[in-house]
């Protein structure tokens, strides 16, 4: 069963998605805050794997990504963590990671590793859709992975198509030009954005992402797309986690209820 | 065999475009303006009539005769350092600057390491009447200083980098993010032959005047267009890959590479690439780089802010592969020594960066007589402060 096909299925608009980097704050967060997550009522969850020079991330995921490598987490470890995350976990969960220390792994080891830990989908912003042809998909079909790509406001109507054909799970519509951790914008240019691609009757459904900070901007999002992914903010949370505990990631998911 | 990129930005396995979707677009459309400008009339009178009348091209191809005394060679410096604002860079910030007006661009974006780049991106700017934004790791404005006040008084404003080892990798990094928020209006002028197709590839065709001109000069002064080899410092690569391109076919003529070993190759500060690296994604770019087991890049380390880079250009990496190239590695010490060595034999003060491919001198046994060209890419002004600090030893250790 595919289970971000299912949640889809289930639940068709407000769908609460988070990011976290694996192993931040502390080495062994990583665990105990996709628990958190899930019993606050996220439906879905994206855990970002660190990478020393993160291109596409702004300041707080950068920083996040930072502490996680000097914490010692790097892929093996990650899987490590995840070995049981099954037993406790039932939502989506994503693996969201730049290409190169995935090449270091292995595309085939990756995939495999990570459908064995019961992981869902793949985000990688970093690969390009004929290399995903020539060298992934292979693997991430034969390992039943989700993939799915970015579509942004200078994605063209035909890249739109070609991204919709390629992709599985859904698409992720990044919401404005920025690195993550911005702000969504309200002036008139982003509304038509939004709904030129709500008016495309994509296959997919539509996640959007980058710059959703508060119910505010998840309700504004949600108009034109089935849910959407809160990053930096919950990131700038999580800093609090080792003094306050759980309650801080509770408290944070709620305010987007 | 072909030494050139194939239509998807790749020279053999090494190239392509790694970008996020967010930069495709830009990509995209300046893969085709430049396809379509390269060969165009109008735009190459307006990039070689600048080279000439702003540039000062051709920079001189110079016979160093005692040099060619110490060394049993006939050498031959190709005189980069002449140009205006000190160093090969201009050629290309020159062709980029001219394409980017004719997209529509207002604003300019730059990464700099040596300040090499950025002054010369600065003062382009300034000439087309161009915003320029350049961004600098903190380490490197520590150690180029009068580039970075050249920079701010030709009108740029220098972003300082603290990210990572505040050095050349971090500042593309923070300049491709600027980019990510600025797509529409902004273009960014990468400095060297990295970064995803079509930068390897145009930034060599703007810096290959360099050859162009060398088979030229050699034609009237020894009366042939071949050199036995050329030798050339690389970082990302952009003055080896301009010295090198009008040679790429001709077998005879060896290309030599020579990167920064820092303080050794197996000391764990180096920026020798070629030698420590291995194949994985920089910057846009599948190519070599420094990387651990896990694939986080290694911070580089070299005295020389220009070469202080953790990949190469593509390009670079499949000469490698090829064999077509040979890659040597020079460490500080060594091209520092190099520079006082010039300046005692020819009164030439070149850049840290350029001492690298002097110093190869060293290492290197001529038995053939045919002339030896070394792309002196850079003059050693912004460099000052280093000299003046090690004269003292490395004068009394290794001159004569």
């Amino acid at each position: 069963m595919n289970r971000i096909r299912s949640l889809f299925e289930q639940k068709e608009k407000d769908i609460l998605s988070f990011y976290c980097t694996a192993g931040y704050p502390r080495l062994e967060d990583t665990l105990p805050v996709l628990k958190a997550l899930q019993a606050a009522g996220a439906n879905m969850i994206e855990i970002g794997i660190p990478f020393s020079d993160p291109l596409a991330d702004g300041p707080v995921i950068q920083e996040s990504s930072a502490v996680a490598l000097a914490n010692g987490m790097n892929l093996a470890e990650l899987f490590r963590q995840l070995k049981d995350v099954r037993k406790e976990i039932g939502i989506p969960l994503i693996l969201m990671g730049y290409l190169n220390p995935l090449l270091q792994y292995g595309v085939s080891r990756f995939c495999r590793d990570a459908a064995a830990c019961g992981i869902d989908g793949l985000i990688i912003p970093d690969l390009p859709l004929e290399e995903y042809r020539r060298e992934w998909q292979h693997n991430t079909e034969a390992y039943g992975l989700d993939m799915i790509f970015l579509v942004t406001p200078f994605t063209s109507q035909e890249r739109l198509r070609e991204i919709d054909d390629c992709s599985t799970g859904f698409i992720y519509m990044v919401t404005a030009a920025g690195t993550t951790g911005g702000s969504i914008g309200s002036d008139p240019e982003t509304h038509r954005y939004f709904s030129f691609i709500r008016d495309q009757q994509l296959k997919h459904p539509v996640m959007a992402g980058f710059g959703i900070r508060d119910k505010t901007g998840f309700e504004q999002v949600c108009a034109f797309a089935q849910g959407a992914i809160v990053g930096s903010g919950l990131i700038r949370v999580l800093q609090e986690y080792p003094a306050k505990g759980e309650p801080v990631i509770r408290e944070f998911v709620q305010s987007f209820l | 065999m072909t030494y050139a990129i194939d239509k998807n930005g790749y020279y053999g396995y090494y190239g392509g475009a790694y970008i996020p979707e967010i930069l495709r677009a830009n990509i995209v459309a300046l893969k085709q303006q430049f396809l379509a400008l390269r060969d165009d009339q109008a735009f190459n009178a307006a990039f070689f009539g600048l080279l000439k009348d702003y540039v000062g091209r051709p920079s001189p191809l110079y016979y160093a005769s005692r040099l060619s005394e110490r060394y049993g060679a006939k050498i031959y410096l190709k005189r980069e350092d002449l140009n205006h604002t000190g160093s090969h860079k201009i050629n290309n910030t020159i062709g980029q600057v001219l394409l980017a007006q004719r997209m529509g661009k207002r604003h300019i974006l730059a990464e700099t390491g040596a300040g090499q780049h950025g002054v010369a991106t600065a003062t382009v700017a300034a000439l087309m009447d161009m915003q320029c934004t350049v961004f600098m790791g903190e380490t490197d404005m520590a150690r180029q200083q009068p580039n970075v006040e050249k920079m701010r008084l030709l009108g740029a404003t220098v972003v300082p980098v603290t990210s990572g080892s505040k050095t050349l990798k971090d500042a593309a990094n923070e300049a491709i993010r600027y980019w990510i928020h600025h797509p529409v209006d902004a273009h960014y002028v990468i400095g060297s032959v990295i970064g995803p197709d079509p930068y390897p590839a145009m930034v060599a065709h703007f810096q290959s005047v360099i050859s162009g001109e060398i088979r030229r000069q050699l034609m009237e002064q020894e009366g042939t267009p071949f050199p036995h080899a050329v030798i050339a410092c690389v970082g990302g690569g952009s003055n080896a890959a301009g010295a090198f391109h009008h040679f790429l076919n001709d077998k005879e003529v060896q290309l030599i590479g020579v990167e920064a070993a820092g303080k050794g190759v197996d000391s764990g500060y180096t920026a020798a690439t070629i030698a420590t690296g291995s194949t994985g994604v920089i910057h846009g770019s599948k190519t070599l780089l420094m990387q651990d087991s896990d694939g986080q890049i290694r911070e580089p380390y070299s005295i020389s802010a220009g070469l202080d880079y953790p990949g190469i250009g593509p390009l670079h990496a499949y000469l490698h592969e090829t064999g077509r190239a040979t890659f040597m590695q020079v460490t500080d010490e060594e091209a520092l020594q190099a520079v006082f060595l010039l300046m005692h034999l020819e009164g030439i003060i070149p850049a840290i960066e350029s001492a690298h491919a002097l110093a190869a001198l060293e290492k290197l046994s001529f038995t053939h007589a045919g002339p030896v060209v070394l792309c002196l890419s850079g003059r050693g002004d912004k460099d000052m402060d280093t000299y003046i600090r090690e004269a003292p030893a490395a004068l009394k250790t290794h001159l004569p």
